[in-house]
C-alpha cells in the first residue's frame, strides 16, 4: 500500500503540510476559515512537524501493519481495513478515552479537545494525493509503496 | 476442524484478526458464556454514565463474525477441555474437536470475605450485564458505596454519580489508583472526583455490609468504625483469572495460565491470552498477569498468528498501560511507575497544581521504563515509543523528556530511519 | 522604527500583510532568514519589520493564504535625475559603516543590453525553414582546439586520416553551468548541477572551491577550475574533470580577487578547499605566478602535463577594454578554450562600485575577440565560450551568431531553482537555500528537485534554439557559429554596429 514517507534530509520545517492538512480536514475547505474559525472549535492537523536544531521532519500516522492504536481502542473506532491496509478511524464510535494516544509509540494520535475525540491521519480519504504531500514545497514528503 | 476460542472478549477478537491475517479459510469457533456479541468492555462505564447508547458498545461491526467465517456460540459454558483428544465439551454435553485452542476466558471479579456480602444489593462491574443491572438500580436508589479505588471502582463511581447517586469509594490503600499511579497523581484524580461530589475513604476497608432483617442493604461499616449509609454496594477490587478449565485439563498454571512469548501454554496446540494469561512482561522480563485491554488484544493477535502459522510471531511482551479520564481530567500511565528504592531507578516529576498537570518519568539503565501523565497527555505516545522500543537515552535526550518535550527526532538516528523512512523498494 | 539608525528606516521594500487573510501560521516567520517577520508576543500575532526585508519574496511564495505582498517602498525622495535613491542610500550606508559597499549577483545598472538591440533572421520562400520536430537538428558542440587543416595518407584500404585532434569536451547542448564555487553556493546545488549536467550530457564548472569527494563520480561532466587561491587543487582534482579551467578574472569584479568569509568555511567546505575551518578563504587579485602571457603558458602546460594532455584547458577572463589582445595571447599560450565573462556576470560578493563600473558588455567583447582571433588566423586554435548575463535562449543563440561556441549560464540556472536576484548572497543567509551553507537553509534546495529544474531549463532552451535554428533554415548549431549575417541591429550607432559586425535592420 502507499504510505506517506518523510525525508528529514530535505524537510525545511516550513509547516505548510500542517496548514494543508488542517484545510483538507476542515468543514469549510478554506484555509483562512479553517485556521481562524474551525481551529477554535477543536480542528487540528493530523500532521506534526518536529524541529530539533537543524533538523525538521513532518510526521503522521504510519498506518502500521499491526498497529498499537487498534489494540488499545476500546470502542472499535480504530480498525484495520483489510483491503486497503489503512488504519481507519470512525469518529462516531470514538469515546475519547485516549488509550490509542497513549499506546501509539509514534505519537501519531492527537486530541480534538472540543469534541472529546481523537484526530488521526486518514491519508486524505477522497483525495488522490494526501494534502501534506501535495503541499510540500521541497518533496520532503512522498506518497509511495515501500 | 476449526480453531476454537473460548471467551469472547478483546483477546478473542485479536485472535480472530491474527488468525485471519495468516489463514483466511479454516473456520473459527468462538464459545462464550456471555449472551452478547463482543463489546468494548471498558465502554460499560460510558454506557452506565449515559454517554453512549447500546448501539455504540459493539467492538466490531455486526458483520465481523460472518465476514471472518467465525461461528459464535453465545451463552454456552465449556465444561471441560481434553488436550489429548483435542476436544472441548460444553455444559450441554456437546463435544467439539479443535485444530488449535485458545483459552481467552478472562477473569472473574474477586469477592472478598466480607460479612454480609452474600445476598441482594451487592454488585460487580465487569460486564455489560452488570452495567444493565446498575442502571436499573440507579433509578430506584439514592446512595451507593463502591469498594475498591482502582480503575474499575473509580469509573463505576463516576458513572453512578452521573446517574445522580450519592457515591462513596472505600479503598484499603493510602490513595486511589495505587497500582497505576503514585501519590501525587492519585491525589489529583481523587481531588477531581471529590470536586464532583464523590466521597473517598482511603486507608480503610468495609468490614460489614449492613442489612435490614429482610436482607436489604442499608449501609456499610468500615474498619475505622465509620458507617456509610447506602442501598447498594459495588465490589470492584480486581479480577482473578478464570483458571478452572486449564487446571482441570492439566495445563500449567501459576497466578494465570503460564504461556511463553508465543502465547503457547504447557500443552501443545493450546494457547492462552488476555486477563487469564501469565505472559512475559516487557520490562520485568518475567511472567505477569497484566489484565489490561491493549495487552489482551495484542496477546490475542499474536496467539492467533501463532495458531495459524508455522512461523513463530513472538509477542513483544506485556506492558502495563492505562489511559483514563475522570470528569474530563485525562490521565495516562504506562510501564513501571512505582519503582522501589532498591531498583536503581531515576524518577523525575513535574507538578503544576494550578493547572492540574503532573508528569512523572521513571528511568533505569539509560532507558525510560515508565511514566504517569495527568492533565496533559498529548505527548503520551512519544514517551511510549521510548519505552516500547527500549531506546537509548543520552543526557540531552533525557533533559528534553524531563522538560516535557519528547520528539521522534530524539530517537537514535538509525532507529528513526528504520521506523520512519524504510528504504524504497 | 524605534531603536534603529535612522538611515536604515529608508527601507527598500514594504511588507504588505492582508490581515484578514493572515492566519498567524508563522510560515513567513520560519522562512525569512533576515527575521523581517516575527511572532509578536505582546500582540499575539505575526508581525513584520520592513527595514529588514531584502525583497527576496520567499515569504510571499510560501504564504499559504497568499496574504503577503512585498512591494517597493513607495516613499519617494524628491525627484533628482542625478541623485537617485540608490546613490543616496549608498551614502547613508557608508556614513553608518565607513566600509566598502558590497553587492551580490550581476550588475543591475541601467546600461546597454545589446541582446535587446539584435534581431534574428528567418527563412522565407528562397530557402526552406526546417521543422525540428520532423527533422534532425544538431546541437552537439565540441569544445577544444581544432586543427588548421586535415591531412590524410593513402593506404591500401583507402585514404586514412593522419591529423591528430586535441582533446575535446563534448556537449549535447551549447550550454554549460557557470563556475560557482562550493562555499559560495552549497553542496546541494553543486550536486544538483552535477546531476543535471550528467543527465543532459553537458558540463558544469566547479568554480574555485574544489570538488567535494561525493561529486567525483560526475567527473565526465565536470570542469574543474584553478583560480588564484588554488583552493582544493591537487592532482586527483585536476584529473577528476573533463576539462580544466584557469580563472584569471570574473566579469562581476574584474581586477580583484575573492573573499569567502570564515563563517562560510564549515567542515565540508574546509575539507574540499583544503583550508582551515573558520578561516577566511582569500583568492588574490592576480595569480602570483602569472604576470605575463609566458607565465600563463607555463601554468597551462603544467596542467596539461598533469592531466597527460587528455582534457582541454580553458582560460577565463573578464571582459575588459583590451580583451581581444589578451584573448589572442591566451590562445597563443596554448589554451584550448577561452572564456569571456561580461560585466553582467553574477557573483556571490563584489564591491558595488567595481561591479557596476568596471568591465565592458560581453556582447561587444565577444564580437571583438572573435574578430581578432579570426584576423590572426587562430580562431580554430581555441573554442570561445561566453558568460555573464544570458537570460534566455534567444540571448544564447545571438551569442552563438556573434561567434561563441558555447555559453555558460549561472544566474539563469540559479533563477531556475528559485533565486529572485535579491542580491544579498554575501550575507550567507540566502532564504532560497542557494548562497548559503547554513544547515537549515541549504536544505531548502533538494538536490533532486533542483537537478530536475536545471535539466528542464536547459532542455527548454534547447528546444527553443532548435526552433530558431530551423526558422533560419539551419539544421546544425555549427552553421550559425559566427554567422553574423543572421543578425541585424536595432537602434545601434555606427560604432556599435561596426564592433558587433552586424548590419542595421533594413540593410
Amino acid at each position: 500500500m502507499r504510505r506517506v514517507y518523510p525525508n528529514k534530509d530535505v524537510c525545511i520545517g516550513c509547516h505548510i503540510c500542517e496548514v494543508a492538512c488542517l484545510t483538507a480536514h476542515s468543514a469549510s475547505n478554506d484555509v483562512v476559515i479553517a485556521a481562524k474559525e474551525e481551529v477554535a472549535t477543536g480542528l487540528q492537523p493530523c500532521k506534526a512537524v518536529y524541529d530539533k536544531g537543524q533538523l525538521s521532519v513532518a510526521l503522521s500516522c504510519r498506518h502500521c501493519d499491526n498497529p498499537s492504536c487498534v489494540s488499545a481502542c476500546i470502542s472499535g473506532a480504530l480498525y484495520k481495513d483489510q483491503e486497503t491496509g489503512r488504519t481507519c478511524y470512525n469518529e462516531e464510535q470514538c469515546v475519547g478515552c485516549w488509550s490509542c494516544l497513549m499506546a501509539c509509540p509514534y505519537g501519531a494520535v492527537r486530541r480534538n479537545v472540543t469534541k472529546g475525540k481523537i484526530i488521526k491521519c486518514d491519508l486524505c480519504e477522497g483525495r488522490e494525493m494526501p494534502a501534506c504531500v501535495q503541499a510540500c514545497p521541497n518533496n520532503a514528503l512522498v506518497y509511495e509503496s515501500r | 476442524m476449526s480453531y476454537v476460542i473460548i471467551g469472547n472478549g478483546v483477546a478473542s477478537v485479536g485472535a480472530i484478526e491474527g488468525i485471519r491475517k495468516v489463514d483466511t479459510t479454516t473456520p473459527i469457533l468462538v464459545v462464550s458464556e456471555e449472551d452478547t456479541p463482543t463489546y468494548g468492555r471498558p465502554l460499560i462505564s460510558y454506557f452506565l454514565a449515559g454517554k453512549i447508547g447500546l448501539d455504540r458498545v459493539s467492538l466490531r461491526p455486526d458483520e465481523f463474525y460472518e465476514k471472518n467465517n467465525v461461528e459464535v456460540k453465545l451463552d454456552t459454558r465449556v465444561a471441560a477441555v481434553d488436550t489429548a483428544a483435542k476436544t472441548i465439551t460444553t455444559e450441554a454435553g456437546e463435544v467439539i474437536e479443535y485444530k488449535e485452542l485458545l483459552l481467552a476466558t478472562g477473569g472473574v471479579p474477586f469477592m472478598p470475605p466480607i460479612k454480609g456480602i452474600d445476598g441482594s444489593g451487592v454488585f460487580n462491574f465487569t460486564t455489560l450485564n452488570h452495567a444493565h443491572m446498575l442502571l436499573d438500580l440507579s433509578k430506584r436508589i439514592h446512595r451507593v458505596v463502591v469498594v475498591g479505588g482502582g480503575l474499575i471502582g473509580l469509573k463505576a463511581a463516576e458513572a453512578l454519580r452521573y446517574n445522580g447517586l450519592s457515591t462513596a469509594i472505600v479503598e484499603l490503600g493510602s490513595r486511589v489508583l495505587s497500582a497505576a499511579f503514585d501519590d501525587v497523581a492519585g491525589n489529583l484524580v481523587a481531588q477531581q472526583l471529590e470536586d464532583k461530589g464523590i466521597t473517598i475513604c482511603c486507608g480503610t476497608t468495609v468490614e460489614e455490609i449492613l442489612r435490614t432483617e429482610q436482607g436489604e442493604v442499608i449501609g456499610v461499616r468500615l474498619a475505622n468504625g465509620q458507617k456509610l449509609a447506602c442501598e447498594a454496594v459495588v465490589v470492584a477490587i480486581g479480577v482473578v483469572p478464570s483458571l478452572d478449565l486449564a487446571k482441570d485439563a492439566g495445563i500449567a498454571v501459576n497466578r494465570g495460565i503460564k504461556v511463553d512469548d508465543n502465547m503457547s501454554t504447557s500443552v501443545e496446540g493450546v494457547y492462552a491470552a488476555g486477563d487469564v494469561a501469565e505472559a512475559p512482561d516487557m520490562i520485568a522480563k518475567e511472567g505477569r498477569v497484566t489484565p489490561i485491554w491493549p495487552n489482551a488484544f495484542s496477546q490475542g493477535y499474536h496467539a492467533g498468528l501463532n495458531m495459524a502459522s508455522e512461523e513463530a510471531s513472538p509477542h513483544p511482551g506485556g506492558l502495563p498501560m492505562n489511559a483514563i479520564s475522570f470528569y474530563g481530567l485525562p490521565t495516562a500511565s504506562l510501564g513501571h511507575v512505582n519503582p522501589s528504592e532498591d531498583e536503581n531507578c531515576e524518577v523525575f516529576t513535574f507538578t503544576d497544581e494550578e493547572n492540574g498537570v503532573y508528569r512523572k518519568l521513571v528511568f533505569r539503565d539509560e532507558k525510560l521504563i515508565g511514566y504517569v501523565l495527568v492533565g496533559e497527555v498529548d505527548f503520551a505516545g512519544l514517551y511510549t515509543g521510548f519505552i516500547r522500543f527500549g531506546l537509548d537515552i543520552t543526557p540531552d535526550v533525557k533533559e528534553e523528556l524531563i522538560a516535557g518535550k519528547p520528539s521522534a527526532l530524539l530517537w537514535p538516528e538509525e532507529e528513526f530511519d528504520t521506523k520512519w523512512t524504510p528504504a524504497a523498494e | 522604527m524605534l531603536f534603529k539608525p535612522i538611515s536604515q528606516n529608508f527601507s527598500d521594500f514594504v511588507i504588505d500583510r492582508e490581515n484578514d487573510r493572515c492566519i498567524n501560521c508563522e510560515v513567513c516567520v520560519r522562512q525569512c532568514s533576515y527575521e523581517a517577520h516575527y511572532w509578536d508576543d505582546a500582540r499575539q500575532c505575526v508581525s513584520h519589520d520592513h527595514t529588514k526585508c531584502v525583497g527576496c519574496h520567499r515569504c510571499e511564495a510560501f504564504c499559504p493564504t497568499g496574504c503577503l505582498t512585498i512591494k517597493k517602498n513607495p516613499a519617494d525622495f524628491r525627484d533628482n535625475a542625478l541623485w537617485t535613491p540608490t546613490y543616496m542610500k549608498h551614502v547613508y550606508k557608508q556614513g553608518d559603516t565607513g566600509g566598502i559597499l558590497l553587492s551580490g549577483m550581476g550588475s543591475p545598472a541601467d546600461k546597454p543590453i545589446y541582446w535587446d538591440n539584435l534581431q534574428l533572421d528567418a527563412s522565407q520562400v528562397t530557402n526552406p525553414s526546417i521543422d525540428p520536430l520532423r527533422e534532425p537538428m544538431e546541437l552537439t558542440t565540441y569544445l577544444g582546439s581544432k586543427p588548421d587543416k586535415v591531412s590524410f595518407e593513402e593506404t591500401s584500404d583507402g585514404p586514412k586520416l593522419t591529423t591528430k585532434i586535441g582533446p575535446q569536451l563534448k556537449l549535447n547542448y551549447p550550454l554549460m553551468f557557470s563556475a560557482m564555487s562550493f562555499g559560495s553556493i552549497n553542496l546541494n546545488l553543486h550536486k544538483a548541477m552535477a546531476m543535471a549536467a550528467t543527465e543532459l550530457g553537458i558540463a558544469y564548472n566547479t568554480g574555485e572551491g574544489g570538488l567535494h569527494p561525493d561529486l567525483y563520480k560526475y567527473g565526465n561532466n565536470t570542469i574543474v577550475q584553478v583560480a588564484s587561491g588554488r583552493f582544493g587543487v591537487h592532482k586527483d582534482y585536476l584529473n577528476a574533470g573533463s576539462a580544466v579551467e584557469i580563472k584569471i578574472g570574473q566579469g562581476a569584479k574584474p581586477g580583484i580577487g575573492g573573499h569567502l568569509p570564515g563563517e562560510k568555511i564549515d567542515e565540508e567546505v574546509s575539507k574540499t578547499r583544503m583550508c582551515p575551518v573558520g578561516s577566511d578563504a582569500i583568492s588574490p587579485a592576480p595569480h602570483h605566478d602569472i604576470y605575463s602571457i609566458e607565465d600563463l603558458l607555463q601554468l597551462i602546460y603544467a596542467i596539461k602535463e598533469s592531466t597527460e594532455y587528455k582534457v582541454p584547458v580553458s582560460v577565463k577572463i573578464a571582459a575588459v577594454h583590451n580583451a581581444p589582445a589578451i584573448a589572442s595571447g591566451i590562445v597563443r599560450a596554448g589554451a584550448d578554450i577561452v572564456v569571456i565573462d561580461g560585466f553582467r556576470g553574477g557573483t556571490g560578493a563584489a564591491p558595488t562600485m567595481i561591479r557596476d563600473n568596471v568591465g565592458i558588455p560581453m556582447e561587444l567583447a565577444l564580437a571583438a575577440v572573435d574578430n581578432r582571433l579570426r584576423d590572426e588566423g587562430i580562431r580554430n586554435h581555441a573554442s570561445l565560450v561566453v558568460a555573464g548575463g544570458i537570460r534566455c535562449s534567444a540571448d544564447a543563440i545571438k551569442a552563438i551568431a556573434l561567434g561563441a561556441d558555447a555559453i555558460y549560464i549561472g544566474t539563469a540556472a540559479l533563477v531556475s531553482v528559485g533565486c529572485t536576484l535579491c542580491g544579498r548572497c554575501y550575507t550567507g543567509k540566502c532564504p532560497w537555500g542557494i548562497a548559503t551553507n547554513e544547515a537549515r537553509l541549504k536544505k531548502r534546495q533538494n538536490p533532486e528537485v533542483a537537478a530536475k529544474r536545471l535539466a528542464n531549463l536547459v532542455r527548454a532552451w534547447g528546444h527553443e534554439i532548435q526552433e530558431m535554428l530551423g526558422g533560419m533554415g539551419l539544421n546544425s548549431i555549427e552553421s550559425l557559429r559566427g554567422n553574423r549575417d543572421k543578425l541585424r541591429g536595432l537602434g545601434l550607432n555606427e560604432t556599435e554596429l561596426d564592433i558587433l559586425g552586424v548590419k542595421h535592420a533594413g540593410r
